[in-house]
């Protein structure tokens, strides 16, 4: 039973993702405090809130996951084990796809599966809850993956944290749009659900390829 | 096996560390890289292992596999130790052992994974999350790396660094079994392994690098040739 | 040396320098004589029958607007040409022209905003050819902020690159998402997000929507603003090239006091 260098390090970054717990934590916390601080800055009107909840849901999610995406390949660099990964005979799209991926199994779904929870203090629409869940399970690979190249090109770059989030949010602004127009495609009479969602899908799908490609680029040059 | 460099030149930053240097290594050989601090021991090791660029020359490894880079068949043991501090020391042998193709059965990998541990002295340690580690055992840990997956060619900077003389012994008897196997070693060291066949390529000895600042360097530091009056020129200009 | 192709010896940065030294002063001139003309020409247009004298902030909107994209593409294909022809004076290019293009970008959403005051009644609207302006001008910061926070040059310059090369790639998307997208022919049609914008009125399929009195005198603005961008990218790049001979030099002068430091000894 060979395990593929891919589903080794995979498991693996899985494995130290749930160990050291920090990470997906601290993402989820974020995620509750946001949203229980909007109300108190918005008033806590529930008809307004109900009615722009998805849009709050999505940004607070995208945020809360940027916060673990700049560790994504900095451990590995600080503990020289990104060299080790490179040289190991696996193409580093691989390696950069097996962390992203690694990301997304361990913050974008636990994310996306407190979502409906958090709408509850937002008091979405209990129709809504399905889509939600299901708009956020197709569209978080795309924060996983895009933010990928964000954490490769800012692993040795001062004020790392920061920069990330000013290089990766723009390039969200696509998921974070189809996001929410499938909801209220859902939820609206008269809009429609299928193609904001399977726009989505398609850009989740375009970024599990562009992620790694460019993620991998920019962790070569900095290697050297 | 027969690893050759020819008329290597690498340059680090702003400067040619090593120019033009050729030298060959033969299966069951170790060539020791000595020379004092910032002589290229470990620029010329990370450059044979793919991470540098090289200014001009070439590595060959004679008898390896061509389908890959020098670097994939090598063991790359630099400063870090690639320990991941909350797998026990085992998993992190396990880790290695997988991603580098060490062994293709599970069962198999767990007897390399434990005959490593047990060679390194951490048998008893292997339940033990590396974090509770010593310095020393860390290091041990990262070598045990070298055990568990085949690589011919290994390349070893300062690898003593936090071994006691025990240790370094241990290191030695490794060594010496990688290479009566038909392995090949690279090793830049302050401290002498204790290897009697060693031969010595001294790095920096010479003062090889120019003195003053050659073409190429403001090539690399300005991507280009500037095209500068020429520093001749200003060299003059000082003397005057 | 010797065996330089074409394109290296119009890479070579002396060539460049004399070459960029003897156009520049006509093209910053040429650039300013047409600018002054177009606007002439704009300010002594008719006003606008629906939107009166407000219509002149048009004739430095919309070139500012071109030219913000036209800035992204030219670091977008600097950016190629360093990453993979490895071309000698393209990262001189990208980094000069960055600025630039956020600096385009940042005049059209403020003209625009200044527009968007007698039109819209208000400075700011989510309008949907406005956001994604807005998100252009991210982009820009983006590249700007990662090259200044990578303190080896070299390794900036890649990295930049690759970060221009994925904001080229998704940009379109996010044009498309926030603007929508209509296809006619394919039967595609993606709504815009939101839109309060006027389609523009200059590239159209069945020609342009605009009265001749105000299409010329914005043609003029568009060239002499295209001409300036040129000017102004000329000029970036000398002044790029003159920098890192400067550093060179230094760097030089310490290695020469090193080796001599080094040989004292010995005599």
């Amino acid at each position: 039973m060979a395990m593929s260098p891919f589903f080794t390090l995979l498991r693996r970054d899985i494995t130290l993702a749930l160990r050291e717990g920090g990470a997906i934590g601290t993402a989820l916390g974020f995620y509750l405090i946001v949203i229980a601080m909007l109300p108190l800055g918005l008033g806590p009107d529930l008809n307004l809130l109900s009615r722009i909840a998805p849009g709050l849901l999505w940004i607070a999610l995208l945020l809360s996951a940027l916060l673990s995406l700049g560790r994504m390949f900095e451990t590995d660099h600080e503990d020289g084990s990104l060299e080790l990964l490179a040289i190991g005979g696996t193409p580093l799209e691989l390696v950069a796809a097996a962390k992203a991926l690694a990301h997304w199994l361990t913050t974008g779904i636990p994310l996306a599966l407190l979502a409906p929870l958090l709408g509850i203090l937002l008091n979405l629409d209990l129709s809504a809850y399905g889509v939600l869940v299901l708009t956020m399970l197709v569209g978080t690979p795309a924060i996983s993956f895009l933010g990928a190249i964000g954490a490769a090109l800012t692993l040795r770059a001062r004020r790392g944290g920061l920069l990330l989030a000013l290089l990766i949010l723009p390039l969200y602004v696509p998921t974070l749009i189809y996001g929410i127009q499938a909801i209220s495609g859902a939820l609206l009479a008269g809009q429609s659900f299928w193609p904001s969602f399977l726009i989505l899908a398609a850009l989740s799908l375009g970024s599990l390829v562009l992620g790694p490609l460019a993620a991998a680029a920019a962790l070569r040059i900095q290697l050297q | 096996m027969r690893l050759t460099a020819e008329n290597l030149s690498i340059r680090r930053g702003n400067r040619l560390v090593i120019d033009g240097l050729s030298f060959a290594a033969d299966s069951g050989e170790v060539l020791l890289l000595t020379g004092p601090n910032g002589a290229g021991k470990t620029t010329l090791l990370r450059a044979i292992a793919g991470f540098l660029p090289l200014e001009s020359g070439n590595t060959t490894l004679h008898g390896g596999d061509t389908e890959r880079e020098i670097g994939e068949q090598s063991h790359y043991v630099g400063h870090a130790n690639g320990i991941k501090s909350s797998l026990t020391a085992a998993e992190n042998l396990e880790f290695w052992c997988a991603y580098l193709g060490g062994s293709a059965t599970r069962t198999h990998r767990r007897d390399r994974v434990y005959g490593a541990l047990d060679r390194l002295r951490l048998a008893a340690l292997e339940d033990i999350p590396a974090a509770y580690l010593s310095a020393g055992q860390k290091r041990r840990l990262g070598l045990g790396r070298l055990l568990v997956a085949d690589r011919p060619l290994w390349l070893l900077d300062e690898p003593t660094v936090s071994l006691d003389a025990a240790s370094v012994a241990l290191l030695a008897g490794i060594v010496e079994e990688h290479l009566s196997g038909g392995g090949l070693v690279l090793a830049a060291t302050h401290i002498p392994l204790g290897l009697g066949s060693a031969r010595e390529l001294r790095l920096g000895g010479s003062p090889a690098a120019s003195p003053g600042p050659s073409d190429s360097m403001i090539m690399e530091e300005t991507g280009f040739n500037t095209g500068l009056p020429s520093v001749d020129q200003s060299r003059q200009g000082q003397e005057k | 040396m010797t065996n330089q192709s074409i394109t290296q010896k119009l890479a070579n940065p002396t060539r460049f320098m004399s070459l960029s030294g003897a156009i520049l002063p006509w093209l910053a001139g040429l650039a300013v004589a047409v600018i002054v003309f177009g606007l002439y020409r704009g300010w002594t247009a008719p006003p606008d029958y629906q939107q009166g004298e407000t219509i002149r902030i048009m004739y430095i909107h919309v070139p500012a607007a071109w030219l913000a994209m036209l800035g992204y593409a030219l670091v977008a294909i600097s950016s190629f040409g360093l990453l993979v022809f490895r071309h000698p004076l393209a990262d001189v290019s990208a980094k000069a022209a960055a600025p630039i293009g956020a600096a385009f970008t940042l005049l059209a959403l403020v003209t625009g905003s200044l527009w968007g005051k007698p039109m819209w009644g208000t400075y700011w609207v989510w309008d949907a050819r406005l956001t994604s302006v807005l998100m252009l001008f991210f982009l820009y910061l983006g590249l700007m902020a990662l090259r200044s926070s990578i303190e080896e040059e070299t390794l900036a310059a890649k990295l930049t690159a690759v970060l221009a090369l994925v904001g080229v790639i998704i940009l379109p998307f996010i044009k498309i998402s926030v603007e929508g997208l209509s296809v006619p022919w394919l039967g595609l049609e993606i709504p815009a997000w939101n839109t309060l914008h006027q389609p523009s009125s200059v590239f159209r399929s069945d020609g342009p929507k605009i009265h001749a009195s105000q299409l010329y005198p914005l043609l003029y603005c568009a060239l002499g603003f295209t001409l300036l961008f040129f000017a102004l990218h000329m000029k970036g790049m000398r002044n790029e090239i003159l920098r890192r001979r400067v550093k060179a030099l230094r760097i030089a002068e310490v290695d020469r006091a090193r080796a001599a430091e080094a040989a004292a000894p010995a005599e």
